[in-house]
């Protein structure tokens, strides 16, 4: 990079701002998906919004590709730097700025974690709702960038649902308010457009967040079944019966050796194991639970506990939590997969899944938000075995294909971002991507910001848009053009 | 367009696409706020939807997305309107997915219609917007219009999970899919909800569902807005939890309403907790059934509509007996009459009714209120606003924030004309126009009816 532009960059962040040695670079050259790495010109760490616009101004003059990183928790390579182009990391800018508690909501800088949103109002007596598994590290700016969810987003909706304002820096440096304090903010739904971009559309630099009271009980089962199928039939009794849990989990065996080996959490040796947490006032609690008790009898549960104190409710959902990383003891390498299914789905996709790993010879683990099909197939392989790395990068792609046959998704959580580009083809029709990317040439015509991910070819973003082409229909003889 | 230009359109083309008895010409009770279309098309599925739009964008001419015409006069005037695209024949219930909640469902499917189809599995899309026999999905998409649900199971952003559009240049797009939990690509539903059919039309949704509750039981509480505003944070800073939550004001004093829903033994200890929560205010009665349509019957009061307004408010929860405080003043300057539903998010109906001739007061006092909330710090703080905001020991953050927003929704032409019945749109609004033109580059889609001109 020109000397003189990173004069310009030092004289905006300061020194200790500026990373350019390449030992230090190295860090910032992957996020959570290690396996793909790009080193960056350079890192800046801004600490204030004017910062964050000036260097965006520099590299939307000088054409620099930008990519904002929170804390680098990321699971599919959003915050993957781009050749030529610079990591903006907004670690620094780690403040909450206000909380509002009778109108329930906080303001804070996107390099907060998670977990200290819900760590400042819990004394009295709230909660932030998305939980991420890593919400102890990940950054709230990450979280928005994702649309990440958790174990309870089954009942309480996604980040998006949990963002109301955004202070975002649009790829041009010129700084744009979307959403507010107050709900219906006229104008198009951009706070909601921005949520889940995966950083392509601009830099969050506030987030109006809303925070919601903790459940008067909260109860948690534990029940066993001898297959992830009767565990399926379990959850499909509770959802039947009109009950919406704030979480339903499921593990299959070999999820639960791995959470077993890895922190003793104590759960049976069994083919299907599932978590059902619910909240609420304490009388419904008690009487749903009661049902839930009864649905999974119904469906073969030959163990059924329920946590008696709050320890040992943080025991049952401690293997659960630590379940992708536990993987580890079991195996010496793994892929952690993100698809979504219709939760009718299951039995099918489960066999599925099972036939496809024996063909390759590949175990694959599988940790599941049973309650919205979120699927967690974790692919097991030894990458000191000559190409298998490979068979399990094939696996865990025809994992995804499945997913979209079902009629579901190639991600729930973890962002399409690097990783999942080339599914998205497979996910979506050609007019379909063209038009999302009509919203990314409005945002960022000149594709600065995190280039080149989520979408498997870029749009042309000419000053005229909407050059014809044909109409699918069109070409295939269905429709004619006037 | 102008009269000579339209004489050379060839309607043929567009009768060849929906077919003859499909496209029929436009009568005066058409018009969108005194804008006459010329001809009605109803095309029968998407695609033909898509064709006729291509052929209007290619013809030069402009076209509002009609759905059932409950909201038509929502918005400015167009600048122009050649063609209502109806969704009326886009009425299928597609496959409701009970055991995986969710539905897909055509954009001219009445709301009542999808519900009791739904309600078969014990299911409902968990929303009560304004007139649920008449208007569409893509109307209530279109308007982002939610209901009283909206504080337990959020509003439409948070419900739809998918959507297809058709566009000006003929793509018909989706984004999302059939699964609650979803990542993959941009959000495109939450940026055609509220948009007015400015960006295209919606032809196609998919919901996620919640069950029907087993039982609900509603409370009315009466007092001064400043003590029902206090109840109502009371209520949203206990455990409890309401699936309504709504304030009503008028000159003669107000009620909380509030609605559980749930088990019997759930509903009686969560009535128990905010009698107690309420006192003293006096232990009420339960509520009749009528109150959680409000928000409706306040556009349907006696007043014919020539002489009267309803705006849609939002303020802060914290605010909302201060924002009373500050209605009543701008109502009484001008001696006009008012009535407030507000919901316990902050968001509700504001009427203002007047007489003969009175359209000058009724467009001052939307402005006058536009400008009180608009203000920070201290302009908000002048309508008596010490019973309600920083009562919670936060340093009064409700003060310090801008208000909130009022748009004009429901008024005579004489009001609208003059005003953006939008208010300003912010520092947002740049992109919104990049937006809009990236998606309908030559203006088909009704030419000025959205925020900031759009």
């Amino acid at each position: 990079m020109e000397a003189r532009i990173l004069d310009e960059f030092r004289a905006i962040v300061g020194a200790p701002g500026l990373i350019t040695e390449p030992e230090q670079l190295s860090t910032y050259d992957c996020d959570g998906l290690t396996v793909f790495r790009v080193l960056p010109l350079a890192v800046l760490l801004p600490t204030s919004t004017e910062e964050v616009q000036a260097i965006v101004r520099v590299c939307h003059r000088e054409k620099i590709p930008f990519v904002a990183r929170g804390s680098g928790t990321g699971l599919s390579g959003g915050a993957l730097p781009a050749a030529n182009g610079i990591v903006i990391g907004l670690s620094r800018m780690n403040l909450i700025l206000e909380v509002d508690l009778p109108n329930q909501r906080v303001v804070v800088e996107p390099g907060v974690m998670n977990l200290n949103v819900t760590a400042r109002v819990a004394p009295d007596g709230y909660f932030y709702a998305p939980d991420p598994s890593s919400q102890q590290v990940c950054s709230i700016g990450g979280n928005v960038a994702e649309n990440s969810g958790g174990a309870h987003c089954l009942k309480y909706g996604f980040t998006t649902t949990h963002v109301m304002g955004l202070e975002v820096v649009l790829p041009d440096g010129s700084l744009a308010h979307f959403g507010d304090a107050t709900v219906d903010r006229p104008g198009y739904d951009l706070c909601g457009v921005f949520v889940g971009s995966e950083g392509t559309l601009g830099i969050a630099t506030k987030v109006i967040l809303r925070i919601m009271k903790k459940p008067e009980v909260v109860q948690v089962l534990l029940a066993a079944f001898n297959s992830t199928n009767e565990a399926g039939a379990a959850v499909s009794a509770i959802i039947a019966a009109g009950m919406l849990p704030a979480a339903i989990e499921m593990m299959d065996n070999l999820a639960i050796q791995a959470a077993e080996a890895a922190v003793h959490a104590n759960y049976p040796d069994c083919g299907g194991l599932l978590l059902v947490e619910l909240d609420g006032p304490a009388p419904e609690v008690e009487t749903l639970m009661d049902e839930v008790v009864e649905a999974c009898k119904r469906c073969g549960a030959w163990e059924i506990r329920l946590a008696q104190s709050d320890a040992e409710r943080a025991r049952f959902w401690t293997g659960r939590k630590a379940a992708f990383a536990a993987v580890g003891r079991i195996s010496p390498a793994y892929i952690v997969q993100d698809g979504v299914i219709p939760r009718t789905a299951l039995p099918f996709v489960m066999s599925e899944i099972s036939r496809l790993g024996s063909e390759r010879g590949l175990r694959v683990a599988n940790v599941f938000h049973a309650g919205d099909g979120n699927l967690h197939p974790l692919v097991l392989y030894d990458d000191a075995v000559p190409g298998q790395d490979k068979l399990a990068e094939e696996l865990a792609g025809e994992i995804l294909r499945l997913c979209i046959r079902a009629g579901g998704s190639i991600t729930g959580e973890h962002g399409v971002g690097e990783e999942k580009k080339l599914f998205m083809s497979e996910m979506f029709a050609e007019p379909d991507l063209d038009t999302m990317q009509l919203v990314r040439c409005a945002f960022d015509p000149e594709h600065l910001s995190n280039p080149d991910k989520i979408f498997p070819r870029p749009r042309l973003c000419g000053e005229r848009p909407g050059v014809y082409e044909p109409h699918p229909l069109e070409t295939a003889g269905v429709a004619q053009r006037f | 367009m102008t009269p000579a230009a339209v004489q050379q359109v060839s309607w043929a083309e567009l009768a060849a696409v929906v077919g003859q008895e499909r496209l029929r010409a436009a009568t005066a009770a058409d018009a969108v706020d005194g804008v006459a279309p010329l001809m009605i098309a109803e095309p029968g599925t998407a695609e033909e939807l898509a064709r006729c739009l291509r052929w209007a964008r290619g013809a030069g001419l402009k076209v509002t997305p009609r759905g059932g015409g409950t909201k038509l006069g929502w918005g400015n005037p167009p600048e122009a309107c050649d063609l209502l695209l109806s969704t009326a024949r886009l009425d299928r219930v597609g496959e409701h997915a009970w055991a995986d909640m969710t539905v897909i469902v055509e954009a001219g499917c009445r709301v009542a219609d999808l519900q009791r189809a739904l309600a078969e599995h014990g299911q409902h899309l968990a929303l009560d917007p304004l007139w649920p026999e008449r208007a569409t999905i893509g109307g209530i998409l279109s308007t982002n219009d939610s209901g009283t649900l909206r504080l337990r199971y959020g509003s439409l952003r948070d419900l739809i999970i998918g959507i297809t559009v058709a566009l000006p240049d003929g793509t018909l797009a989706r984004s999302g899919g059939r699964v609650v939990k979803n990542v993959a690509g941009y959000d495109l539903a939450k940026l055609f909800t509220g948009a007015l059919g400015t960006l295209g039309v919606i032809v196609q949704a998919i919901f996620r569902l919640h069950p029907l509750p087993r039982e609900t039981r509603s409370l009315t509480f009466g007092g001064t807005p400043a003590a029902l505003n206090q109840l109502l944070l009371s209520i949203l800073a206990s455990r409890l939890t309401p699936t309504g939550l709504q304030l009503r004001a008028a000159p003669g004093g107000a009620r909380l309403d509030v609605r559980f829903a749930g088990t019997a033994a759930g509903i009686q200890s969560q009535i128990d907790q905010v009698r107690q929560l309420a006192a003293p205010v006096p232990v009420p009665a339960d509520a009749p059934d009528g109150v959680w349509t409000s928000h409706q019957a306040i556009w349907d009061g006696a007043a014919p509509a020539p002489r009267r307004l309803v705006a849609r408010l939002s303020v802060l929860p914290a605010r909302i007996a201060a924002v009373c405080a500050l209605i009543e003043r701008a109502a009484a300057a001008r001696s006009l009459a008012w009535q407030l539903v507000v919901q316990g998010v902050g968001a509700g109906y504001l009427r203002l009714e007047g007489n003969d001739g009175d359209e000058p007061a009724l467009r001052g006092a939307l402005l006058a209120l536009r400008e009180e909330l608009a203000g920070t710090g201290g302009s908000g703080g002048s309508g008596g606003t010490g019973s309600s905001a920083g009562n919670g020991g936060t340093g009064g953050s409700g003060e310090s924030r801008p208000g909130g927003t009022i748009v004009a929704l429901g008024c005579p032409l004489a009001v609208k004309r003059g005003l953006d019945v939008w208010g300003p749109a912010g520092n947002a609004q740049p992109l919104m126009v990049r937006i809009k033109q990236r998606f309908d580059p030559d203006g088909t889609l009704s030419p000025g009816r959205f925020v900031g001109g759009i």
